[in-house]
């Protein structure tokens, strides 16, 4: 102690001015380690996730090949395609809802099946994380046995089902309740029972992830005071899972508006959505720019109602998070 | 109606809750565990009552079949002269200040003490007054819209406290409510929690495993040990005139002696000869063989040569701890018996002689 109250003021500023030198050296040290783990992700999604995404672009505003690709010659008509019709005869543009209304009615699909796996999912995820520890991970591992088989399979073996010659049809007219095979198959509700079916873990995982958070003794709290079933599962249980709810929606509402073996397979292709329409252009009607640009709509849209969602779902829920 | 002696004497107060019988077991087979073996009491209009044991003696049990979070196997529990041994919490005029606090962290500081009236369906403007007023009470006015986890320790539990006792319920729980706090702190609250179980008039049980907690703000305690009601009494009663062997050695510092009872004798025999005056347990005590207890603090050490020493030792160590000491002295007889006293001229290995009280508590096992 004596010893350092004998430095010198000026050694001592020295030292400090050291030591604050060192402590930098440490911290640029720690970003540079921390970069460099970042990297292969970096890497990964440059060269695979900008770098199509640039070739979209530039494509979009190109000119389509007779056979397929693009001629370098720039054109917006990808874009004024998707707005607009031309007639036939003197070019004359006028506005077409053609592909405005594919593009609703996959969002609308996409919203419902979201809305349908909630309803599903909240009340499994509820029912996993309430019981104990050690019989969780049995459950878990139900919900995400699915994927250990590829969704196309998975696909055709729903489509098997709920076919005209499958077991729900003969089941149904076996024990007489109807007498010819109910149309289930290539109709928007086999779409939407499709993309429920293919994206429900995607809405159980996070759920639980949240639920299992959950202090239940918050939940013991409310009862006391005064709160009844349905008003503890508003007032805490949905508040408090806000977080995993926002996550699966958000994990089942995007893959669900690109979704494309689903409605292909189970829609039967009669009405298109996005995903479909995409996967045209770039085959049968070999436009891809405007298969290019209706990506890339797709992708604002996205990022446009994410921005919309995660602010409105922040105001009421991140002020706890 | 009044299972123990006290509440007979004092038949002017009303009885807020009354269990009778009740048994609560966990578990199946091998693994049952008996958490209340047949418990019965009576806690009365308006005092503050305490349920005091050791981890597992089933007192919190107790306090979740009043809450309603548990259901009992068998017996009744009367709240206010009805039966409500089977409605759920939310139909219970009872609350809980729970040893965690279980305040709502998506709600501020104002929303959650309101929680209870809003959820009853009570007029806006009724439940802000009320939160208004409870804010007051735990003088926490300043941070009505704060969230909750922005609190410290003692402010979030002046927040459950206020909590529940916004809905003005007819019995107040609290389950170790001040376990979580330091000791400063802890003192402080303790006087709080008188002060606002007087201010409201509201009936409190408190659940605690802390002896001076239950000391300090009781009107009467209930020492449980093992699923068992032991004794209930008023503090006083309770620390001076513990009936049983495990009431005594649970609350406070007591020295334990072997003694000798005679048929129809009120005094006991104490080893080495020495005869004393016998207090007793209610019900009486079986001559032969017993146990007597004294406080460290009710024996007054002398010199090896007084006459009105009843025992002689030597002492063996002494502990300083603050506001006096604590002489272990090894008797002439056998047992090494503690005693407190403020000074101490003598050291250790010295003899001495030791004053015992007028009357020493006979316990019962």
């Amino acid at each position: 102690m004596a010893q350092i109250s004998t430095i010198s003021p000026a050694l001592q500023a020295e030292s400090d001015a050291k030591l604050a030198d060192a402590k930098a050296q440490t911290a640029a040290a720690a970003r540079r380690r921390r970069f460099q783990l970042l990297s292969p992700a970096v890497l990964l999604i440059g060269i695979f996730g900008l770098f199509p995404l640039t070739i979209t672009l530039v494509y979009s505003f190109l000119s389509p090949g007779s056979y397929g690709g693009v001629t370098w010659e720039f054109s917006t008509d990808a874009y004024v395609q998707f707005l607009f019709e031309a007639d036939i005869f003197d070019d004359t543009l006028s506005f077409s809802t053609t592909y405005l209304s594919i593009f609703s009615r996959s969002i609308g699909l996409a919203l419902v099946a979201t809305i349908g796996a909630l309803i599903i999912g909240f009340p499994t995820a509820y029912f996993i994380a309430s019981k104990r520890p050690e019989q969780r991970n049995f459950w878990l591992f139900l919900i995400t046995l699915p994927f250990w088989t590829n969704l196309l399979i998975r696909t055709y073996a729903v489509l098997l089902i709920i076919r005209d010659e499958g077991i729900i049809n003969l089941g149904l007219m076996g024990i007489g309740i109807t007498d010819k095979p109910i149309g289930i198959l290539y109709t928007d509700f086999a779409v939407f029972m499709g993309l429920i079916y293919s994206y429900l873990p995607f809405m159980v995982l996070p759920l639980y992830a949240s639920l299992e958070k959950l202090d239940f003794r918050l939940v013991e709290a409310a009862y006391d005071l005064y709160a009844s079933r349905f008003q503890v599962l508003r007032h805490i249980i949905i508040p408090m899972a806000k977080p995993g709810i926002v996550a699966g929606c958000i994990l089942v509402f995007i893959p669900g508006l690109g979704a494309y073996i689903t409605p292909e397979l189970l829609g039967g292709g009669k009405e298109l959505m996005i995903g479909n329409l995409i996967a045209l252009q770039f085959g049968g009607s070999r436009n891809w720019p405007f298969g290019s640009a209706a990506a890339l709509i797709l992708m604002v849209v996205v990022m446009l109602s994410l921005i919309v969602y995660v602010r409105y779902a922040g105001k009421e829920g991140s002020s706890h998070g | 109606m009044a299972q123990d002696g006290v509440a007979q004497q004092a038949g002017t107060h009303k009885n807020m809750i009354l269990a009778e019988g009740v048994v609560k077991t966990f578990g199946q087979g091998e693994r049952k565990v008996t958490a209340l073996d047949n418990v019965s009491v009576t806690i009365r209009e308006n005092e503050f009552f305490t349920l005091l044991g050791p981890s597992g003696c089933g007192k919190t049990t107790l306090l979740r079949l009043i809450a309603g979070f548990d259901l009992p196997d068998r017996g009744n529990i009367l709240l206010d002269g009805q039966e409500i041994g089977h409605l759920p919490p939310y139909k219970r005029p009872v609350n809980t200040v729970f040893q965690n606090y279980a305040l709502f962290p998506h709600m501020t500081v104002a929303r959650n003490i309101g929680f209870g009236l809003e959820m009853q369906g009570r007029p806006k403007s009724e439940v802000s007054e009320a939160v208004n007023r409870m804010l007051a009470l735990v003088q926490m006015e300043h941070l009505a819209d704060r969230q909750t986890d922005q609190l410290s320790g003692g402010q979030q539990q002046r927040v459950a406290l206020a909590r529940a006792l916004a809905p003005h319920p007819k019995v107040l729980l609290l389950d170790e409510p001040l376990s979580a706090l330091d000791l400063k702190l802890r003192k402080e609250m303790q006087i709080e929690l008188k002060r606002l179980q007087h201010e409201t008039g509201i009936t409190f049980v408190f659940v605690t495993h802390d002896q001076d907690e239950a000391l300090t703000m009781s009107d009467r305690i209930a020492v449980m040990s093992a699923g068992n009601i032991l004794q209930v009494g008023p503090p006083k009663e309770i620390y001076n005139n513990p009936a049983r062997r495990f009431v005594a050695d649970f609350i406070g510092d007591i020295n334990i002696l072997e003694a000798d009872l005679a048929v129809n004798d009120t005094q006991v025999t104490l080893p080495g000869g020495a005869r004393i005056d016998a207090i007793l347990p209610e019900g009486g005590a079986t001559p032969g063989h017993v146990s007597v207890a004294i406080r460290p603090e009710n024996m007054i050490l002398t010199t090896a040569e007084a006459p009105g020493a009843a025992l002689r030792g030597t002492i063996t160590n002494i502990v300083y701890f603050g506001s006096g000491h604590n002489v272990h002295v090894a008797l002439d007889s056998g047992p090494e018996i503690t005693v407190r006293c403020a000074q101490i001229a003598q050291d250790v290995g010295a003899k001495v002689g030791i004053i015992l009280p007028d009357a020493v508590q006979v316990l019962v096992d």
